[in-house]
């Protein structure tokens, strides 16, 4: 592996943030950001905030992000001195691995963490990466009380 | 009238590495016209065959997205900055 994957520490309260917004998109695909302290584009301790977002793509198969929500997001982060780790999108009827175009897309923020929700079989599964030069490397994810 | 354009990462080698550019214009299209006369790579990637802002291209005015205002025809003025932010998005 060239690169090191960090580990996402999330609480589990941020967990079920995420995992409930993704069940509230259906059918469509949701995204959300992650939002804490990065030094040297790498988290440097907890996920202080997850940020649901709007799909733009409002479909079952893709995401946009909504542009929006994307800036203001960064400037939340901005202004508390921290940055983006990553984000979050769901999978409706895949498991929870990137799809060609998510390693495709990642090229743009080869620093974040990319967090993808499977909802296609019973119980949500959640599992993280770092994705550079098409090369996907799964992240520890660690759940804090 | 000078404004301030930031660049992305991955475009900056486009722009001989600049994390951001000067340039002028009375719109946003404006100001891409004049980077593209400056950086012809660059104006490939914020602009699709169709003279339309590229899909995966998210650009503002200050804090603003020009898709919400009047997109290419956005005005800017002395001191605006205009933010080139790829899409996140995937399937």
């Amino acid at each position: 592996m060239g690169f090191a994957s960090p580990t996402l520490r999330v609480t589990e309260a941020q967990h079920r943030a995420i995992v409930a917004h993704c069940y509230d998109g259906l059918p469509n695909e949701a995204c959300g950001l992650l939002i804490g302290p990065v030094v040297d584009d790498e988290p440097r301790g907890p996920v202080a905030e997850v940020r649901p977002c709007r799909n733009e793509d409002e479909s079952a198969l893709t995401y946009r992000l909504d542009s929006r929500d994307f800036m203001a997001a960064l400037r939340a982060a901005e202004d508390r001195g921290e940055g983006l780790v990553g984000c979050w999108h769901s999978h409706t009827h895949t498991d929870a691995y990137p799809s060609p175009t998510d390693i495709e897309q990642a090229k743009w923020y080869p620093e974040w963490v990319y967090v993808i929700v499977s909802l296609r079989d019973g119980d949500p599964v959640l599992r993280a990466y770092r994705i550079r030069d098409g090369v996907v490397a799964e992240c520890q994810v660690v759940l804090d009380r | 009238m000078p404004v301030e354009v930031r660049l992305p990462t991955l475009l900056r080698p486009h722009a001989d590495g600049a994390a951001s550019v000067s340039a002028t214009g009375a719109t946003v299209g404006d100001v891409f016209a004049d980077l593209a006369a400056r950086y012809p790579g660059l104006s490939d990637q914020l602009v699709d065959e169709s003279g339309s802002i590229h899909k995966f291209v998210n650009v503002y005015r200050n804090d603003d997205d020009v898709r919400y205002l009047d997109q290419l025809e956005t005005k800017v003025t002395d001191g605006d900055v205009v933010s080139i932010l790829p899409a996140v998005a995937g399937g």
